[in-house]
């Protein structure tokens, strides 16, 4: 019999759920197999990234320089049985731990119970990022502003979670004609995003903004946008052992992390994560995770994609814009600095 | 006549003690005697470094540790000591300036010192009477004084309410010590040692501290009100830049405000994250060769402040996003600009699309819900801000749709409606005060006419269509329309057609000379044979009226008038 089956009050089946989700992390703990853990050199008060990745040796270096540069202290890695040489790369950095499994992605939900028995190991209490290594914070000031000083301001307003909205980017021509190198900024060559396609539903259970569209929506999904990804995040949480990602890190439980929103007509402060999917190594990359079928609904998105592939992959439009900074990513109302003067 | 002014600095230091050793580097530095008050909380260990870093330098005294917690008297407490202290070990201080460890002094002291010595016996303290005014932000105005606040409200936040609402009801009222009228203000000062001498060496201090030790937020109050008591003249503002947000939360201060800050000349300011280093060593500036004594100008930087407060609380009107999803009316702004609905226009004038785009300065767009795909202005595939054509995608959440189309364009936007149309946005647009609504009511029916389509689905089109529209009508009679509504009747149209036009583009941003003439009319041979076959049908088209001013063949004369 399924959770959402039993007749429970809504909070006593969130509680269930949230308990079953910590237990089930905890559970995974043998999952993991430590390669390399620096983790004895977290100090107090250190932002700390959490990330899943396979075969993403190309994008590691500008992402790890990138969220260094931003105020991320420790990295905590989990290897799900890459062959690239990502792993061995990654164990050499000063500041990264690194773990090691071959357990099935889907049957660890999509990656998060091993992210959640991380963070519950060594995420309470700190800030956490919990990010893929194609998605790159940004968020109001953040050309002058570190992040801790943004984690410190939510923690003088009394916030635990900063919400980060899913910004597809994508190079104007065909996907495939730059080759993206190593090391270097994926945004100089997906520099466009689709600027006002979003659609916004409310979840009344998680009380979460299911927000979709954008450009995959607008190209693959047109038939049935429902099953288009979901672009809301909330990749920055002030951990504690209690708490649990429930899906990817679209919506978290307890379910007061989720109200990120105001919804008197005023605006909280929010980010946004740039997403450089859509880079060279794309098309060959999305063959393989179709291979593996370890995706979310029976990896459905890469099935569109795949279809779409084919048929030769341009995604962008005349109406697309091209990134300039967060300002202009303010002005359009994708992320907004709320009261963060 | 000038006197020599000498600054004593209470230092009030709680959290990041190594930043509060610079402030105070920076304060005795600059010429000033400092009182450092730690507070009770901070570990040894960090004390003793603190005390290590300033160890060369004179000046500085310590006082008594208190704990001190956020809006109780032993704030006021600790103020009280550590004044004491400052007065007793340098009694040739003439000023007082109370500052914690994260007011970071802007100008040179000696500038602070010289804009003092212009009118020495000042008191520079915010003081406003709470009877009269409103001072604070979201939170107790006079019944700080009223009420009895035992508690700490950071650590039993329900407990405090609930004695708060318990009170009220009880209508418990605090008598204030006699000869004293509540003031508030910002709890940052600078008082002349008299003033300062005459509150701590009061006869009545200890009635006055036992009154105040019940009271909410005293350190916004206890020197506030007594200096009126005894002060000889005073200035009612405070020479420290501190700006609150609507929780009444301090804002921080980061290195990219550091032009602001230079161009305020406010002598401190709070308050400084720690880790903005640059604004750090910036500030102060140098001294000059003469002293500048030009107040503090801090209009730019609180007009920074309250712009970004009123985006906190009422945001950008007609903004749906991760962070700001207003409930049903509450949107402060429905959509963020105006503009304008044509329905029935199109079925009455089959190119009015082309006729209004070539007359008025707007995007104008065809059906944007219609039920075959959403029709842009010249149809594009993907429409402004890359919304897809999608009918489907805009199903979804056509709020959405219509607040991100009306967003993201420049220019207004105007749009073809129909009841053969989504009908999902009547109360939304019908409640907006963006919104412009022109309605020929039953003009749906004239494309019925060349429809070819059988009689019998004629019928059944019809019902549908109408039961629509008489939804909407209903929609747009009620008491709650915010919108402007023009209903014009299909028969009062057809009788002047060219006049009831031009009347409904006198609101839209028309191009110079337009409009210059009439777009084509459907043909309407056939209407009133059609309505008399519906109405026989055992339909009763409501709409149209009875009188269509049309030339009928004779023959339907007849029929009619069975």
């Amino acid at each position: 019999m399924r959770l959402s089956d039993l007749p429970l009050p809504n909070r006593l089946r969130r509680r269930t759920e949230r308990q079953y989700l910590v237990a089930r992390a905890f559970n995974r703990r043998r999952a993991l197999k430590s390669t390399v853990d620096r983790t004895g050199k977290i100090r107090k008060g250190d932002i700390l990234a959490f990330i899943t990745m396979r075969n993403e040796r190309l994008r590691l270096p500008y992402f790890l320089e990138y969220y260094r540069d931003l105020g991320v202290n420790h990295f905590l890695f989990v290897n799900n049985d890459s062959d690239d040489g990502s792993g061995n790369w990654l164990s050499e950095q000063p500041d990264v731990s690194l773990w090691w499994t071959n357990a099935s992605y889907k049957r660890s939900r999509f990656g998060m119970d091993w992210i959640n028995r991380l963070l519950m190991k060594y995420g309470s209490g700190h800030w956490c990022l919990t990010v893929d290594p194609d998605e790159f914070l940004i968020y109001p000031h953040c050309d002058t502003r570190p992040l801790p000083a943004l984690t410190d301001w939510l923690d003088a307003s009394g916030r635990r979670s900063f919400p980060a909205m899913l910004l597809d980017m994508y190079p104007r021509g065909n996907i495939e004609d730059e080759i993206y190198e190593e090391g270097t900024d994926p945004f100089r060559i997906a520099r466009w995003f689709d600027p006002a396609n979003y659609t916004i539903t409310k979840n009344a259970y998680y009380g979460n903004l299911w927000i979709q569209g954008g450009p995959r929506t607008r190209r693959y999904f047109t038939a049935d946008p429902l099953s288009g990804p979901a672009l809301n995040k909330t990749p920055l949480v002030k951990w504690h052992w209690r708490y649990a990602y429930v899906s990817s890190t679209h919506m978290l439980l307890p379910r007061s992390l989720n109200h990120v929103y105001d919804e008197n007509g005023g605006e909280q402060a929010s980010g946004c994560l740039l997403h450089a999917k859509f880079l060279s190594n794309f098309t060959e990359k999305s063959a393989e995770e179709l291979d593996r079928r370890q995706h979310y609904a029976n990896s459905k998105e890469y099935r569109a994609y795949h279809a779409g592939l084919r048929r030769g992959t341009t995604l962008w439009c005349s109406e697309s814009r091209e990134y300039d900074d967060w300002r202009q990513i303010e002005d359009l109302g994708l992320i907004s600095r709320g009261n963060w003067a | 006549m000038r006197r020599d002014v000498q600054i004593g600095v209470v230092l009030l230091c709680h959290a990041r003690l190594d930043v509060a050793a610079q402030m105070a580097r920076i304060w005795v530095e600059g010429g000033a005697r400092v009182a450092i008050h730690v507070d009770a909380k901070a570990s040894a260990r960090s004390v003793a470094r603190m005390k290590d870093q300033l160890a060369d330098l004179p000046g500085i005294v310590y006082s008594r540790r208190h704990r001190c917690d956020w809006g109780r008297f032993n704030l006021v407490r600790a103020t009280q000591d550590a004044a004491q202290a400052l007065l007793d070990a340098f009694p040739a201080v003439t000023h007082v300036y109370l500052a914690s460890g994260s007011c970071l002094p802007l100008r040179p002291v000696r500038d602070l010192a010289a804009y003092l010595a212009r009118d020495p016996h000042c008191d520079h303290i915010e003081s406003v009477s709470a009877l009269d005014v409103g001072w604070t932000v979201g939170g107790l105005n006079e019944e700080r004084f009223t009420l009895y606040f035992p508690l700490d409200w950071r650590q039993h936040r329900r407990m405090f309410d609930w004695l708060t609402t318990w009170q009220r009801k009880l209508r418990v009222r605090r008598r204030l010590p006699k000869g004293l009228t509540p003031h508030l203000g910002s709890q940052w000062w600078c008082l002349t040692a008299a003033t300062l001498r005459a509150i701590l060496d009061d006869p009545r201090r200890d009635e006055f501290d036992r009154f105040f030790r019940l009271a909410w937020i005293p350190d916004e109050s206890y020197f506030q009100t007594l200096a009126r008591r005894h002060a000889v003249r005073i200035e009612s503002h405070s020479l420290t830049l501190a700006k609150f947000d609507h929780d009444g939360r301090p804002y921080q201060l980061y290195d990219d405000h550091t032009l602001m800050l230079e161009e305020s000349r406010c002598f401190v300011a709070r308050k400084v994250w720690p880790q903005a280093r640059r604004l750090m060593t910036h500030f102060p500036v140098p001294p000059g060769p003469q002293p500048d004594i030009s107040p503090p100008q801090p209009q730019r930087i609180e007009r920074l402040i309250n712009r970004t407060v009123r985006r906190r609380l009422l945001g950008r009107p007609g903004l749906y996003m991760q962070s700001r999803f207003p409930r049903k009316d509450s949107e402060n702004g429905k959509t963020s600009a105006p503009y304008a609905i044509f329905q029935g226009f199109s079925d009455i004038f089959p190119e009015f699309e082309t006729w209004l785009a070539e007359n008025v300065d707007a995007d104008v767009h065809g059906h944007l819900l219609g039920p075959e795909m959403v029709e842009f202005a010249g149809r594009p595939e993907i429409g402004p801000g890359a919304i897809s054509s999608s009918t489907v995608i805009r199903d979804r959440d056509p709020h959405g749709f219509l607040t991100a189309l009306i967003r993201i364009s420049p220019r207004m936007q105007v749009f073809q409606t129909s009841p053969r149309d989504n009908q999902a946005l009547n109360w939304f647009i019908a409640t907006d005060p963006n919104a412009h609504i022109h309605v020929v009511a039953g003009a749906w029916m004239l494309p019925l006419l060349e429809s070819g389509m059988p009689f019998d689905d004629i019928r059944r089109v019809t019902a549908l269509l109408q039961r629509a529209e008489l939804t909407h009508l209903d929609v747009l009679n009620s008491v709650w329309v915010k919108a402007r509504v023009h209903v014009h009747e299909l028969t009062d149209f057809l009788a002047r057609p060219q006049a009831m036009l031009y009347q409904s583009l006198q609101h839209l941003p028309l191009r110079p000379g337009a409009p210059a003439d009439v777009p084509q009319m459907r043909d309407l041979h056939g209407l009133s044979d059609l309505l008399r076959r519906l109405r026989n049908s055992g339909l009763r088209p409501r709409l149209s009226g009875d009188a269509l001013p049309l030339p009928e063949p004779p023959m339907t004369e007849r029929t009619a008038a069975e």
